[in-house]
């Protein structure tokens, strides 16, 4: 997973401008049922936050998906470099003491 | 619904030694199965084609609602009409997904509406067939959804990771659209001698179209050979539309309907039943547009698009005149 | 109950029961069709929401009818003169305009009445009454958002939304109209008279309607003949024709 936002549109040069009359492109959020953190869903289109907000209840939540949306539009979500791949996320992959497992608890301790 | 047919623009599969350093890096992503991501390095003929891939399901999703469509105000129970919306409904929501997902690839979902109404991109074939009676709606819903899901449940684990997503979230919402169009034919096969006869109807009328689904044989395809190294296409036409026969006989011989082909036999050899080709002449009339739908079809759409631009502007219009009174106030 | 608080009850309920259907059929015409994907889907949905009320309001209205129909029977078996749905509910859908306009002066009875219903002294009403209403509440709040924002967008969509309020307002007085079925019901508790909603329902189209820059037309003049049967549209009949085809040319057959 290079990307932050699997949505968000290639880096484009700043030159290419939406069209005229397409409405912008909003990503979504959903919370479900059971507490978790808002899950990246999928986009829509939409003249506005307020219409983004109804679409993506329209769109994402018609089998009871969700009990809280976010929509953020697409051009204003900011994400990781494919490049940055390294120096970002492997530096993390020795830190292994940061991960339960690490650690030998005898069994006779009980559960910890 | 799935694309078919999708001509790539590559002249077969690039060896390894012409690969450019990156092109290498790339191909062993692929073949490690990882997930290709928007922002990712990629081939110009992998963008292009998925984008092709990717529009041309968009569009069969979209125009399929039609066939579909044209029965929801004759539904003959209310049970029957919001099952039948319902799905409808989400024939339109997974043309969305993948039109978002082909989005991620630096297209514009207006350009690929464009591009399907001048007829530069192409639809599944097979919704350029009628709907004639209810029980085309039980044989739409158990072949041609039948056909869809195998050949997109294999597309979960495509390369593309939007197009992957995209998958697993459609093939999830399409568990019950097949089970509802066999429910139909159920009815209607069981029902009374009117019923049988239009279920036998349906059948007749949508067995090969549905064989067509999977495209022409690809043994002789170097656009497939390169699409599969990809990973952007998972399994061969062939082997697709066997396993679809395969499945569906004993369905049909559960109705009691009769498949319509005298060539139809298991073969105890190959584990696998023998069956007649659909009329490929045919099939590539209908690509040209000489479908018995196809210009009312391309017609709806242009239609609803066309009719629609006013509504579009407007609410993008007053949209930007709130955003205008809310900074003005600030 | 006794036969006229019977007849009051399985009247109203038609009434409720064939409104929604009416215009649940008309909404889902746009599946589809309509101008742009996230419309399609929403649309489909308040269909749906419409449709779903109407098995509950038509099962209810076939219980109290007593002659062993079924929510299925009286949709699909009545002919014109049976329906009890309002006009508006029957108009042809227009251009999205007309459609979202005529969802939108529907929506708004619906929100006003439904939540008293939730309150009825019959707890079948009440009970299918508290989910319509969150149904409603959600439609208002979409269709209401739609007029604005094409009534206040370009200036051909706002002439547009001016001709569908012009086309369609004459026949918002008729969800109002009482007749002594309404009073009774009134009286028992089980429905709130239907003319006590005008002031609020006034209320909410004034704002609305400000904020969408669209004039209000300056009548009270309503078309009226649905709600009891007297004289439907021409449009209803071709609408039946369609949608009880199958049930008609196939009697008795399983589906």
């Amino acid at each position: 997973m290079s990307s932050v936002n699997p949505g968000a549109l290639p880096e484009t040069d700043g030159k290419s401008t939406p069209r005229r009359n397409e409405w912008p492109l909003w990503e979504v959020f959903i919370r479900g049922q059971h507490g978790l953190n808002h899950r990246h869903v999928g986009s829509l289109h939409a003249p506005d936050a307020e219409a983004a907000i109804h679409h993506a209840r329209d769109v994402y939540t018609r089998r009871n998906e969700g009990v809280s949306i976010w929509v953020a539009e697409s051009r204003h979500i900011a994400a990781t470099a494919p490049g940055d791949k390294g120096p970002l996320f492997e530096p993390s992959e020795s830190k292994v003491y940061r991960h339960p497992t690490f650690y030998d608890i005898p069994d006779d301790v009980g559960h910890m | 619904m799935y694309a078919q047919m999708v001509k790539s623009t590559g002249k077969g599969i690039k060896p390894r030694e012409e690969m450019s350093a990156q092109e290498r890096a790339f191909q062993d992503r692929v073949d490690a199965d990882e997930r290709i991501e928007p922002r990712d390095w990629m081939p110009d003929g992998y963008r292009q084609n998925l984008i092709r891939q990717i529009g041309q399901h968009a569009h069969s999703e979209i125009v399929g609602q039609l066939p579909e469509g044209n029965w929801i105000t004759r539904a003959p129970t209310l049970q029957r009409k919001m099952i039948l919306l319902a799905k409808v409904q989400d024939e339109a929501g997974h043309g969305l997904y993948l039109y978002a997902a082909a989005e991620t690839l630096g297209v514009s979902r207006d350009d690929l509406t464009e591009d399907l109404l001048s007829g530069r991109m192409k639809y599944s074939s097979i919704f350029n067939y009628p709907t004639l009676t209810w029980a085309d709606i039980g044989a739409v819903g158990w072949l041609v959804d039948g056909a869809a899901i195998m050949n997109q449940v294999p597309l979960q684990r495509t390369s593309y990771g939007p197009y992957a997503r995209a998958m697993v979230r459609i093939c999830k919402e399409e568990s019950f659209h097949q089970r509802q169009g066999y429910d139909i034919m159920m009815k209607m096969a069981q029902g009374t001698e009117a019923q049988h006869r239009m279920a036998q109807d349906a059948l007749n009328r949508f067995w090969y179209p549905s064989l067509m689904m999977f495209g022409p044989s690809d043994t002789e395809s170097v656009h497939s050979a390169q699409s599969m190294a990809w990973k952007i296409k998972i399994d061969t036409n062939d082997g697709l539309r066997q396993k679809f026969v395969d499945q569906t006989v004993p369905q049909a011989e559960y109705l009691g309907l009769t498949v319509p082909d005298e060539n139809l036999k298991w073969n105890e050899k190959r584990g696998h039943y023998d069956f007649s080709q659909p009329d490929w002449d045919e099939f590539f009339d209908v690509l040209r547009g000489n479908g018995p739908c196809n210009t009312d079809r391309l017609g709806a759409r242009r239609n609803a698009w066309e009719d629609g631009a006013w509504v579009r502007e407007g609410l993008l219009a007053h949209a930007r005149k709130k955003a205008a009174r809310k900074t003005a106030a600030e | 109950m006794a036969g006229n608080d019977k007849d009051a009850l399985l009247n109203f309920l038609l009434r409720m029961g064939d409104s929604a259907l009416i215009l649940g059929h008309r909404v889902s015409e746009w599946c589809g069709h309509s101008p742009v994907l996230e419309e399609d889907i929403a649309l489909a949905n308040t269909a749906l929401d419409l449709i779903g009320q109407t098995q509950l309001w038509l099962e209810y209205a076939a219980e109290i009818q007593g002659e062993g129909n079924s929510a299925d029977d009286l949709a699909f078996l009545r002919d014109a003169w049976d329906f009890r749905n309002f006009l508006l509910a029957e108009l042809p859908n227009g251009d999205f305009g007309r459609t979202m306009m005529r969802q939108f002066l529907f929506d708004a009875w619906a929100s006003i009445l439904l939540p008293r219903l939730a309150q009825s002294s019959d707890p079948r009403v009440a009970e299918i009454a508290a989910k319509a209403a969150k149904e409603a509440a959600y439609h208002l709040e979409r269709s209401a958002d739609t007029v604005v924002g094409l009534g206040d967008g370009t200036a051909e969509s706002h002439d547009r939304m001016q001709a569908a309020l012009d086309y369609l307002y004459p026949y918002v007085g008729e969800m109002f109209l009482s007749d002594e079925g309404d009073a009774a019901l009134a009286a028992a508790g089980v429905a709130p008279d239907p003319a006590s909603l005008r002031n609020e329902y006034d209320a909410l189209l004034k704002r609305v309607m400000n904020e969408a820059t669209l004039e209000l037309p300056d009548t009270r003049f309503t078309h009226s003949g649905g709600r009891d049967g007297r004289m439907h549209t021409e449009h209803l009949g071709h609408l039946l024709c369609s949608m009880q085809w199958l049930q008609r040319a196939y009697p008795g057959s399983t589906w």
